[in-house]
C-alpha cells in the first residue's frame, strides 16, 4: 500500500483527521538549522526531519522515541542549556538550540533569572484535579457544574489526555459519547471546561509531589511558578504508561510503544514508519495497526503470544479485511538493524509459551510496535499515603477505593487508567462519580448530585457486565472498600 | 481449553456457521427479497449505537451488553447503521437483482470512491475477489458506506473495498 507523505514524514492527507499546522519555526539542532511548525513539540519536529536517534547511553547505544506522552525518558535533550527536557512535551520555539544527550548530562551553571527565581504562589481550592485526560476532565466539569471551585492541572500544553489521538469511534451508548471519535469527545470536553468560570486550568504544569497535610506542589513551565495547593478534594487522573517487553534489540530506535506511534501519527500527523510489525493483539495493538493503514503505512503482521486475540473481535476483523495477518501463539524473538530497526524475527510458541525452534520467520520492517499492556501511574497516590494493592488484572499497583472512587485517604480520589487499566468511557463515568462525590463532601448530600451519582454507578456496573470484561471485574473486587475510613473489602 | 475458543477469536474471521449460531444471519429468503443488514457482532460489547441509529426501529438489544437483534422484516436495508456502527461490523446485503448482488461496506480510507468507479473487492481475510462497480456512496462522521456490485457467489464474502491509488498522487 502506498504512503501519502511527500518529502518528509508529515501526513498531508488523512481520511479522518485534518492537521492544522502553525507557521514554520526555525530552530537549531546540534548547530544545524531545522524547521518545524508552531504547535509541534521539539521531538516531533526532529522526527519529521528524519531524526530517529533521540539520545545515547553512556556506552553509546542509541535511543529512539518510545512513549511520546511525557512518561518515559527516551526523548530527554538539552534545550537552551537545560538538560533532561522532555522534548515530547516542549513546543518548538524560534531560535532554540537543541542537543542530544549521551549518558547522564551535567547540571548546568545557573545563567538566567528564570531558572533561579520561580514565583511562588499559594492556592486554595475545593477540588484539585491532576490530569487533563477523560477522567480528569469529567471530574472537573461535574464538580464545577455544582458550583465548586476547581483547579485542573495538566502536564501537556493541551487538554484531552490520550483522547486527542483516538480516531476510532467509541463504543457505549449515545448519551455517553458512544459513536463519537475520541478526539471529538476531547473537543466537547475542552470547550465546556474553558467556558466554565469555576474551573482554572493550568497546562504545562507538573504535579511534582504531595506533602504533609496533603499539600500538593505544582511546577508550571508556562509561567515559571511554583504553586502550593491546599485542596479539600484531590482527584488523581494521572493515567498510565506503556509496558515494555524484553527481547534482543528492544532498544533500537524504531521499537516504539504503540501508543507512542499513535501520538506521532494522529496527534501530530507524521507517519511513524512505513512497514510495521505490531506485538500484541489487544485493543491497542489492533486499533493502532488499523490507524496505521489509514495513515498510509503497511502493517506486515500482528503477533500475539496468547492462543487468541486479546481485543474485541470487531477490531481484529477491521484489520484482517485489508489483509493484515494476526499470528496468535507467536512472539518476537529479536529485532535487528544497523543503528535502527531494519527487521524482526518472530517465532511460534508452544502451549507453555516456549519458542519452537525452526519456526522462526524474518519480517523486514522499520517500526516495531510494542502493544503489551499499560501500567497505572500511581506514584503521587503512594506519596499521599493511600493504601495500594498489587492487582495484575488492573495492570499493577492500584489504590483501594470505594465505589465512588475515593481512596483510603478521605478526599483523595482516583479515576481512569490510574485506578486500573480500562478505557476512556469508563474513565469519564468514574470522573463524574468522583466529581459528584466531591460535591457531596463540600456541600452535603445534595439530592440531585446523589441521584446523578447513583445513575452513573449503575451504568458502570451494567457496562462492566460483559463476559469479555470478566478480568476487570475480578480485579475490581480486590480493591473495592466500603468506606475511605476502612480498608476492609 | 483451546478447543473452546471460537475460531473468530483466533484468526479475526467469522464464519457463516458462527453468524448463524449467534442468530446474526438473515434467512436466505429475506436476502432474496431485498437489502437487509447483517451485524457481524458476535461479542457482548457494551455498545448500543446501532439501536439508536436505525430509523426503522429494527434493531433492539435487551441491555447494552447483549448482541444486537435485527428484525429482518422491519429492516429496510437503508445502510445508515453501516456508517454509524463504531465497530464497523454491520453490512447490508441485497440478493434481489437477478444477475448480481449488492453489498454495502464501511470505508474509512482515502481515496473515497465515487459512484461508477470500479473498486477492488476484499474478503474478510483481505483476499482480492475481483472488482466491482460502486453504485452508492454516503458518509456519516467520516465513515463512508459504499455499495458495490458483487458476483452473486461472493455476496456473503465481500466485506471491504479497496481503491487503488493513482501514481500521480504520490
Amino acid at each position: 500500500m502506498p504512503r501519502y507523505t511527500k518529502k518528509d514524514r508529515r501526513i498531508w492527507k488523512h481520511p479522518i483527521l485534518e492537521f492544522k499546522r502553525g507557521a514554520p519555526v526555525k530552530f537549531y539542532f546540534e548547530d544545524k538549522e531545522m524547521e518545524g511548525f508552531e504547535g509541534e513539540t521539539i521531538a516531533i519536529a526532529l522526527y519529521a526531519n528524519g531524526i530517529d536517534v533521540f539520545s545515547w547511553t553512556e556506552e553509546g547505544r542509541a535511543r529512539g522515541a518510545f512513549c511520546m506522552i511525557g512518561k518515559c525518558s527516551s526523548c530527554f535533550m538539552i534545550v537552551d542549556g537545560i538538560p533532561n527536557v522532555r522534548t515530547c512535551r516542549e513546543t518548538v520555539k524560534p531560535g532554540i538550540r537543541v542537543y542530544r544527550q549521551r549518558g547522564l548530562p551535567t547540571v548546568p551553571e545557573i545563567t538566567s533569572k528564570s531558572e533561579t527565581h520561580a514565583t511562588q504562589k499559594e492556592v486554595e481550592t475545593d477540588v484539585l484535579v491532576i490530569g487533563g485526560g477523560p477522567g480528569g476532565l469529567a471530574a472537573a466539569l461535574k464538580a464545577a457544574e455544582y458550583g465548586l471551585k476547581v483547579l485542573l492541572v495538566e502536564d501537556h500544553y493541551k487538554l484531552g489526555g490520550q483522547l486527542v489521538k483516538q480516531t476510532h469511534k467509541f463504543f457505549g451508548s449515545k448519551d455517553l459519547f458512544g459513536g463519537q471519535r475520541g478526539f471529538q469527545i476531547a473537543e466537547i470536553f475542552e470547550k465546556k471546561i474553558r467556558e466554565n468560570p469555576n474551573i482554572t486550568v493550568l497546562t504545562e504544569t507538573l504535579a511534582y509531589g504531595i506533602f504533609r497535610d496533603l499539600l500538593v506542589g505544582l511546577a508550571s513551565r508556562k509561567d515559571d511558578t511554583i504553586y502550593k495547593v491546599k485542596a479539600q478534594n484531590i482527584v488523581m487522573a494521572t493515567g498510565a504508561h506503556e509496558n515494555y517487553l524484553a527481547f534482543p534489540g528492544n532498544d533500537l530506535p524504531g521499537v516504539m510503544g504503540a501508543g507512542g506511534a499513535q501520538t506521532i501519527m494522529n496527534e501530530y500527523g507524521l507517519l511513524p514508519g512505513e512497514n510495521i510489525l505490531t506485538i500484541g493483539a489487544g485493543n491497542v495493538g489492533l486499533i493502532v495497526s488499523y490507524q496505521l493503514l489509514q495513515a498510509g503505512a503497511n502493517v506486515k503482521a500482528i503477533v500475539e503470544i496468547m492462543p487468541q486475540i486479546g481485543g474485541w473481535f470487531v477490531h481484529a476483523a477491521k484489520i484482517r479485511r485489508y489483509g493484515v495477518p494476526i499470528l496468535t501463539r507467536h512472539t518476537i524473538k529479536e529485532v535487528w538493524g544497523n543503528g535502527k530497526v531494519e527487521g524482526a524475527t518472530i517465532v511460534k510458541v508452544d502451549e507453555k509459551w516456549t519458542p519452537i525452534p525452526g519456526t522462526e520467520r524474518d519480517i523486514e520492517c522499520d517500526l516495531v510496535l510494542v502493544a503489551v499492556g499499560l501500567t497505572p501511574d500511581t506514584m503521587l497516590l503512594a506519596q499521599a499515603g493511600v493504601k495500594m494493592a498489587w492487582v495484575p488484572e488492573l495492570g499493577g499497583l492500584v489504590p483501594l477505593r470505594t465505589k465512588y472512587n475515593e481512596t483510603t485517604v478521605p478526599g483523595v480520589f482516583i479515576v481512569g487508567d490510574a485506578s486500573g487499566i480500562e478505557e476512556a468511557t469508563t474513565a469519564i463515568v468514574e470522573g463524574w462519580i468522583a466529581g459528584l462525590t466531591t460535591v457531596t463532601r463540600v456541600k452535603g448530600e445534595i439530592k440531585a448530585a446523589v441521584e446523578e451519582r447513583e445513575k452513573y454507578v449503575k451504568y458502570l456496573e451494567e457496562y462492566r457486565k460483559s463476559p469479555l470484561l470478566s478480568r476487570t471485574r475480578e480485579g475490581l473486587k480486590k480493591v473495592l472498600i466500603e468506606s475511605p475510613h476502612t480498608s476492609e473489602r | 481449553m483451546s478447543s473452546e475458543i471460537p475460531s473468530f477469536r483466533v484468526n479475526g474471521i467469522i464464519t457463516l456457521e458462527d453468524l448463524k449460531k449467534y442468530g446474526l444471519l438473515p434467512p436466505e429468503e429475506r436476502l432474496k427479497r431485498g437489502p437487509v443488514a447483517i451485524a457481524e457482532c458476535p461479542e457482548k460489547i457494551p455498545c448500543n449505537i446501532c439501536v439508536d441509529a436505525c430509523p426503522s426501529g429494527a434493531i433492539s438489544m435487551e441491555s447494552i451488553i447483549e448482541l444486537p437483534v435485527i428484525d429482518w422484516e422491519k429492516c429496510t436495508g437503508c445502510s445508515l447503521c453501516v456508517s454509524l456502527c463504531p465497530g464497523l461490523a454491520i453490512f447490508v446485503v441485497d440478493l434481489s437483482p437477478p444477475d448480481k448482488a449488492l453489498v454495502t461496506v464501511p470505508h474509512e480510507f482515502i481515496p473515497v470512491p465515487q459512484r461508477g468507479d470500479e473498486v477492488i473487492l476484499l474478503s474478510r481475510e483481505g483476499k482480492r475477489l475481483g472488482k466491482g462497480k460502486v453504485v452508492r456512496v454516503y458518509e456519516r462522521n467520516k465513515t463512508y458506506a459504499v455499495t458495490v456490485e458483487v458476483p452473486k457467489e461472493y455476496a456473503m464474502e465481500v466485506r471491504a473495498i479497496w481503491v487503488e491509488k493513482e501514481e500521480k498522487n504520490q
